[in-house]
């Protein structure tokens, strides 16, 4: 934990204050060769028998749920779906909007973080970056299959058809293919251009052979040389500027899709920054449920600590708060409108007949991340694990309420249905979280899960006045004790 | 007798820490170098000082190509919508006027194209990709994406010479140094 290690130089008058030593983001004081081969070890070694038992269900699930589901789908006709009634966006879109929130967190750790100068992020940031790729592919299955005829999805992309129709360039949904496609295509970038020197550092590992040309063409014959990390980390931090915006536009477009549409529980100005918030907030459980086991199946301690896991739990905290507040002001907001449809479509939510779906979002999304709020929680593992699991139940839930409650009534009574999901539904969602574990496994196996350069950098004789720095005249000159004293003298 | 010829590439000399090689790197520069570079596992900060590197002209290519991005979104969006194929859809108007909602398209492909421009303008600064070099053929280089700190000067550098540049590099703390040849067939 934190001690006073040396004094700050300034306040010659004054008291002396104790400066807190920052904790170590590598515990152990382990060495570059150590970081090197902990984290190459993971892909060069045998698997553990822990990684097939995971992954051969996982792909099954991906091969049958998505595979066989979409076959099924396009061969039958999307009626096969549940959403045949007015609720026509259904799980489809509820899906497409939890997935797409996943990616959230992998963008804010590596871009966010990066600009604000956080470097606890640089053990986790390549294993949330590979998990926004893959949430965004998961994602992009549904708006791609819900057109209905997927084979016309090309219509999407703004180029010349035999229909001389152009897109509505003045409509959310096309917002959302570009605010998508862009996400997904910087969010490669911004990986692939992060992993090029760890790729360098395997193909150097690789005894000749496929392996090593492979390893090598992704690397690009990256040296390493201050010549090229110089743009390198240019590029890098013009990526972490680009990526900033980005995110949050991504989720302020998804949520246009709802809000601009004049629908009662949908028509409000609180959905771009509510639904950026949820989505930070899902995606910061989804890097907890993923990182905590493979923390463990493969030894990554050291450089996954506690300080890392108590970090995004505080995160996890904050969001579910703000998404907590989103929550209670849109009610506040439809009743102080004083507009009855408005009101009409929250009572509904909250006492109609999706009220178990209403209360699962309440629950599992405000009230479960309030244990954050004591360190014993933050510490638990299994605490951490089930308030993960909760939330991203209870963000599938949100999406849930928001969509399908609404749709379920609109204005005219005649169209007031209710929705159930068909078996067609359950199967590709199912099969999406399969395939999501799937990828997620086969990146672990073949690609540095943790970012090496920069984990090296983080470490205190990376920086080149290190050694300069030990020679401090105040080292060590106050202790607590002594700071107190001189404190109370200090007082009139 | 070898048919093959070979070619001085340049020296390389391991350094033994991050403060080692920044310190090894201000006395190379102030001697006068221009064809060397320093290698480490990771960016040392501030070694581009001590190299007396300029600042990447990178910003510069995104910037523009950003602005490409913007200026395609925009003539995209209003040479279809309001000037090729006007589709009036829920009664709104058709005129520059309904520019707010060109909007999100606009920032986005700024975001791409910008995106892009990072992607191949830091390929092209970097020179990369290219799978062979001359160091690679040092026996101990693949360190240098380990644990190792190097610093290379290439024969072609006017100041450089057999001895004394061997002798430089000893002198600032270089150790293992190797005279590093590429085959020319």
């Amino acid at each position: 934990m934190a001690t006073t290690s040396h004094t700050a130089s300034e306040n010659q008058s004054g008291v002396k204050l104790p400066v807190l030593e920052r904790e170590k983001l590598i515990l152990n004081d382990r060495s570059y060769n150590w970081i090197t081969e902990r984290i190459c070890g993971v892909l060069e070694n045998r698997q553990p028998f822990l990684w097939w038992l995971l992954f051969i269900p996982s792909a099954l699930i991906a091969a049958i749920g998505v595979g066989g589901g979409l076959f099924h789908l396009v061969s039958t006709g999307v009626g096969v779906w549940g959403n045949t009634n007015r609720v026509m966006w259904g799980w489809p879109i509820v899906n497409f909007v939890f997935w797409i929130g996943i990616g959230h967190a992998g963008t804010l750790i590596s871009a966010i973080l990066f600009l604000t100068r956080q470097n606890w992020r640089t053990s986790i940031n390549r294993a949330a970056e590979a998990m926004t790729i893959f949430a965004v592919m998961c994602a992009g299955i549904f708006p791609a299959f819900h057109v209905g005829r997927v084979w016309f999805a090309w219509f999407l992309a703004p180029i010349p058809n035999a229909n001389a129709i152009w897109q509505n360039f003045k409509s959310p949904l096309l917002w959302d293919v570009f605010a998508v496609s862009t996400y997904f295509t910087v969010s490669l970038i911004f990986w692939f251009l992060g992993m090029v020197p760890d790729l360098a550092t395997i193909r150097d590992r690789c005894k000749p052979g496929l392996r090593k040309i492979l390893y090598g063409i992704f690397a690009l014959g990256w040296r390493g040389g201050n010549r090229q990390w110089s743009h390198y980390e240019m590029a890098y931090l013009l990526l972490a500027a680009l990526s900033t915006p980005l995110v949050l536009s991504v989720h302020s477009v998804v949520s246009f899709d709802f809000a601009t549409s004049v629908v009662p529980g949908w028509h409000t100005t609180i959905f771009p920054p509510y639904f950026v918030a949820g989505a930070i907030f899902g995606g910061f459980a989804m890097v907890l449920t993923i990182m905590v086991p493979a923390r463990f199946i493969y030894g990554l301690q050291d450089l996954i600590t506690m300080k890392h896991i108590d970090n995004m739990a505080k995160i996890i905290l904050l969001t579910g708060t703000i998404v907590g507040y989103a929550y209670l002001m849109e009610l506040f907001v439809a009743f102080y409108s004083g507009a009855i449809y408005e009101m009409d479509a929250f009572k509904f939510r909250i006492a109609g007949p999706y009220w178990w779906a209403y209360a699962a979002m309440m629950s599992l999304n405000v009230l479960s991340p309030q244990v954050f709020w004591f360190k014993k929680c933050r510490e638990n593992l299994w605490v951490i694990m089930i308030v993960a699991m909760c939330v991203n139940v209870g963000m599938w839930y949100e999406r849930f309420v928001i969509i399908v409650t609404t749709l379920a009534r609109m204005w005219l009574p005649g169209d007031w249905k209710t929705f159930s999901p068909s078996p067609q539904d359950q199967m590709l969602f199912v099969g999406t979280i399969g395939m999501f574990l799937a990828l997620f496994l086969l990146f672990l196996r073949f690609l540095p899960c943790i970012n090496i350069a920069e984990v090296k950098w983080t470490l205190p004789q990376s920086d080149p006045h290190h050694e300069d720095k030990e020679e401090h005249p105040d080292a060590g000159t106050t202790s607590i004790p002594a700071y107190q004293k001189e404190l109370a003298e200090a007082k009139p | 007798m070898s048919t093959t010829r070979k070619r001085v590439y340049g020296y390389l000399a391991e350094f033994k820490s991050a403060s080692a090689l920044y310190k090894a790197a201000e006395k190379i520069r102030d001697a006068g170098f221009r064809k060397w570079d320093c290698y480490s596992p990771y960016p040392i900060h501030g070694l581009d000082g001590a190299m007396g590197m300029k600042r990447s002209i990178l910003p510069w290519f995104v910037f523009f190509g950003g602005i490409t991005g913007t200026a395609t979104a925009f003539t995209l969006a209003y040479s279809t919508q309001v000037v090729i194929y006007p589709t009036v859809v829920q009664a709104k108007p058709v005129n520059i006027f309904t520019i707010p909602a060109f909007f999100p398209v606009m920032f986005e492909l700024t975001i791409l194209f910008s995106g892009f421009t990072v992607l191949f303008g830091l390929l092209a600064l970097m020179k990369l990709p290219r799978f062979n070099h001359p160091l690679f053929a040092s026996k101990q280089f693949h360190r240098a994406t380990d644990d190792g700190f190097f610093i290379a000067i290439e024969a072609r550098d006017p100041k450089f010479s057999p001895n004394a540049t061997r002798d430089l590099l000893s002198e600032i703390g270089g150790s293992n140094i190797e005279l590093v040849e590429e085959e020319e067939s």
